[in-house]
């Protein structure tokens, strides 16, 4: 991944953008922060807030004109959170002295303000911090401006002065009664003080600019012309802003700082040679690019004061607190268990791969995070700049494999299942017997196979009846779990076989049981003409129905590799409708599903994060779940859902309730995709087999079958280590139990089994195994 | 994971071979190109080693998964 890459990545996810009302606020208060504070009670935390952004906490908190309030949320569920009155139970009630300013040292250049309005005492303020020497020229006796105009009520005198106040501490040297103009009467013009200062601000107020002769380019309006973004005049040291700028009818105390503000940061960068405009892009209101969703918000009226006069007691302003959305994004963390579990979101996620890409020595500590992702794509379906972590994961194993950096564990196991698929175990490709050419091709897939075999013999019967003209069989895997394990080389080689025996069955339709395998022709093999099976079934007719299953109300999952597949989703309903079943949508279906767990391989390199995801894929309803891929129906049948499989519904599954019938374990599926092979080419073919004898019979009692699963073992791999250790003698005992200990490693991992000799063959008591090798 | 649990807590295990009980010596365990010496307990005349279940699911893992994040 390219450092580019990366930030048009990052710049999808919108989770750190600030919320609307900060963006909306031209000097960009932090209110979610101080509201989060209000939440606490904490009102020094929520004054120290307002602090930082606000010369003059005290007065804002009186007189804003509130611009924040337009971009409010909650403005649209119930009305715009009272901004302006909470910041005012901040400054009231906070009982701790305001934090010491910290001020640069000291520079050698002398800046003029005129006029102490809201605007110039903020140039004023702000470039004393930043160290500069600022001598302020003012036409009345005192500080303030039209402050004073203002009704006490509105602003009482004591707010005024307090916050007025920080120049106490601060070295200003004002002079008071000073007119700026050139006529005779006057006492300052600006071109003298152009002479004598490095840089001047000007906060007029209302004045009539022309009619002080300053020789400064005026607008259309008469007043003075600035530069947006940065204030600057036609004279290149002089700036001008607050009231003189918005004009007589847009007055707005919050913009009159912030233009002091960016005064300050223009004149600051004009004395220091630097550009005046550069990166100056979120300086002053915009618009957020946050996404907040109000989908689920009760709509609440802003609480009332009880005294408007008094404003906000702490009580009330903590409900108004509480009515605030603190907005955030976060829509993919809250529908996937994977994103919610590292406790960040994509913007930081798609950071830490990027950072565990570009490592060369040390440790990789994202490894597992950027394997445990389903790769489900739920997340680009979700979020508003289509970010999809999904993609951004694959693309990370690829590289990870690539680079010999795929932790061996993480994708072992299933690589291996994958590989039995493709072995003479269960690979078969057949045209049907008696013809040499096929019109049609069945897949089953190899989970259908390893889940449910008997009902693959019965729909290959099915379709070799309807369909007449040959309908040859295919067994084994697409290739999914090389291409979710990042392995491209495995993958294309598993592609490349299916492509070449396709071809040499002379390119027939292949019908697709598996919706996964559907998907992974479809984008890696376009050349292969496709239906799946149920969209086949659907235009067809269905197979007599055998099952005894009462017409009922079922919850449908999409399989998420079928997220896109309209068709496929609307077949499977149109299915189900036939058979007289009533269908409920899940809130995450069709485009919006859920994976099971399975997809991704996240079940191997996550248990946790996979456990999580089918605990809440299945508590999503508590009717009766509908599936159409075998792995998702397994998985919610092992946590105790209800489940069926579509072909559940038409030929049952004897003896018992196929909804509740146990999901076979790793080694039962392969043993299932094995015994069908065997059945198919000896009962359909008519061919003899070679039954291979078992030398070791093993007797493996439930809870050593779970530990088996649990563990990933397989009892072809249990059954190695004791065919290994009795015909070499190579084997320990424990002396207290009298079991024999003994270990073999087939190819990577070395397996561990304790077991005893019984009459009738070994009795299995333990099994473990590790991938650290013994070399000597 | 340079001991195993000291030999008293070690069941006895013997060497069915060679009849004699395992003891305590020097092996090599090694992933993905690291080495490392280790003290197992084994059969002193065939080499044949013991490692306990809670020895490769424990300290072993870690450092299975240690070597594989390096």
């Amino acid at each position: 991944m390219e450092q580019k890459e990366l930030r048009e990545l990052e710049a999808k996810c919108t989770q750190e953008h600030p919320p609307g009302c900060t963006a909306a606020c031209p000097v960009h208060v932090d209110i979610r922060a101080m509201v989060a504070a209000l939440r606490q009670g904490d009102y020094a935390a929520g004054f120290a807030v307002l602090q930082k952004n606000l010369p003059f906490p005290g007065i804002i908190s009186r007189i804003c004109d509130q611009p924040c309030q337009q971009a409010c949320k909650r403005g649209e569920v119930g009305g715009a959170i009272s901004i302006k009155a909470l910041e005012r139970v901040c400054v009231e009630n906070n009982t701790k002295p305001a934090a010491k300013l910290t001020l640069l040292p000291a520079k050698n250049k002398k800046i003029a303000v005129v006029g102490a309005g809201l605007s110039g005492l903020t140039t004023a303020f702000d470039l004393l911090k930043k160290g500069y020497q600022v001598v302020l020229f003012e036409v009345k006796d005192r500080l303030g401006g039209s402050l004073w105009e203002i009704p006490e009520d509105r602003l009482p005198r004591e707010v005024l002065k307090k916050d007025l106040a920080v120049f106490e501490d601060l070295a200003l040297e004002v002079h008071y009664n000073t007119m700026l103009g050139q006529e005779s009467s006057v006492n300052l013009s600006l071109e003298s003080l152009c002479e004598d200062f490095a840089a001047i601000y000007l906060d007029l107020g209302c004045v009539e600019a022309a009619l002080l002769n300053l020789g400064l380019k005026l607008n259309r309006e008469g007043r003075i012309e600035t530069a947006p973004g940065t204030l600057v005049t036609s004279n290149p040291k002089v700036f001008a802003g607050g009231s003189q700028y918005l004009g007589v009818g847009n007055i707005s105390p919050i913009t009159s700082i912030s233009h002091g503000r960016m005064a300050a940061i223009s004149i600051d960068r004009f004395l220091q040679n630097a550009s005046l405009t550069a990166n100056r892009d979120h300086e002053g209101p915009f618009t957020t690019k946050l996404y907040t969703s109000i989908q689920d918000i009760t709509p609440l009226p802003p609480v009332p004061m009880t005294n408007p006069q008094l404003g906000y007691t702490p009580e009330e302003a903590s409900e108004e607190a509480n009515r605030c959305l603190l907005c955030q994004c976060l829509e993919c963390v809250k529908a996937c268990e994977y994103l919610a579990h590292y406790r960040a979101y994509p913007k930081r996620y798609v950071r830490e791969v990027y950072n565990n890409l570009s490592i060369v020595m040390g440790i990789h500590h994202a490894n597992t995070m950027i394997n445990s992702c389903s790769l489900c794509g739920l997340c680009q379906e979700i979020c508003p700049g289509s970010l999809d972590m999904g993609e951004v994961c694959h693309a990370a194993r690829k590289m990870m494999v690539g680079k010999g950096k795929m932790p061996p564990s993480a994708h072992d196991f299933a690589l291996r299942d994958m590989q039995f698929s493709n072995s003479q175990d269960f690979a078969l490709v057949r045209h049907q017997p008696g013809f040499s050419s096929s019109r049609a091709l069945f897949f089953p897939g190899c989970q259908l196979s390893g889940s449910a075999p008997g009902q693959v013999e019965k729909v290959y019967t099915y379709l070799q009846e309807k369909l007449a003209d040959g309908v040859g069989l295919m067994l084994g895997c697409c290739g999914a779990p090389a291409d979710w394990a990042g392995q491209e080389e495995m993958f294309q080689e598993v592609l490349g076989n299916i492509e070449v025996q396709w071809q040499q069955l002379g390119k027939p339709e292949i019908i697709v049981g598996c919706p996964t395998c559907y998907q992974v022709f479809k984008d890696n093999l376009p050349d292969i003409p496709l239906e799946f099976l149920w969209s086949l079934l659907d235009r067809l007719g269905l197979p007599t129905v055998e099952a005894t299953i009462n017409p009922s109300t079922l919850a449908v999952h999409d399989t998420c590799t079928a997220r896109h597949e309209k068709e496929i989703q609307d077949s499977v309903r149109s299915v189900l409708r036939k058979l007289g079943h009533q269908i409920e949508e899940l809130a995450y279906s069709r485009e919006l599903t859920e994976c099971c767990g399975f997809g991704g391989l996240m079940q191997f390199a996550n248990r946790e994060i996979a456990s999580k995801a089918v605990h809440k894929r299945i508590n999503e309803s508590q009717i009766d779940y509908l599936a159409y891929c075998a792995m998702c129906r397994d998985n919610f049948a092992r946590q105790g859902k209800r489940t069926y499989h579509l072909l559940d519904l038409i030929y049952g599954f004897p003896p018992g309730d196929p909804a509740e019938r146990p999901a076979p374990g790793y080694s039962e599926r392969q043993e299932n995709r094995a015994r069908l092979k065997k059945k198919l080419v000896q009962e359909v073919w008519g061919e003899k087999m070679v039954e291979e004898e078992e030398d070791f019979p093993l007797i493996i009692a439930d809870q050593v079958q779970e530990m088996l699963e649990d563990r990933l073992i397989l009892v072809a791999d249990v059954q190695k280590v004791v065919a290994y250790a009795e015909r070499t003698g190579n084997k320990l005992q424990d002396a207290e139990t009298g079991y024999f200990i003994a270990y073999y490693k087939p190819v990577s991992v070395t397996y561990w089994v304790e077991y005893s000799p019984q009459k009738n063959g070994f009795a299995i008591h333990k099994v473990y195994s590790h991938r650290l090798e013994i070399t000597d | 994971m340079n001991r195993q649990e000291s030999p008293e807590e070690q069941k006895k295990i013997i060497c069915v071979k060679c009849n004699i009980p395992l003891t305590l010596g020097k092996t090599t365990l090694s992933y993905l190109g690291s080495s490392f010496p280790v003290e197992l307990f084994q059969c002193s005349q065939c080499g044949l080693i013991y490692v306990p279940e809670d020895l490769a699911l424990g300290k072993m893992l870690q450092v299975e998964k240690a070597l594989e994040d390096k």
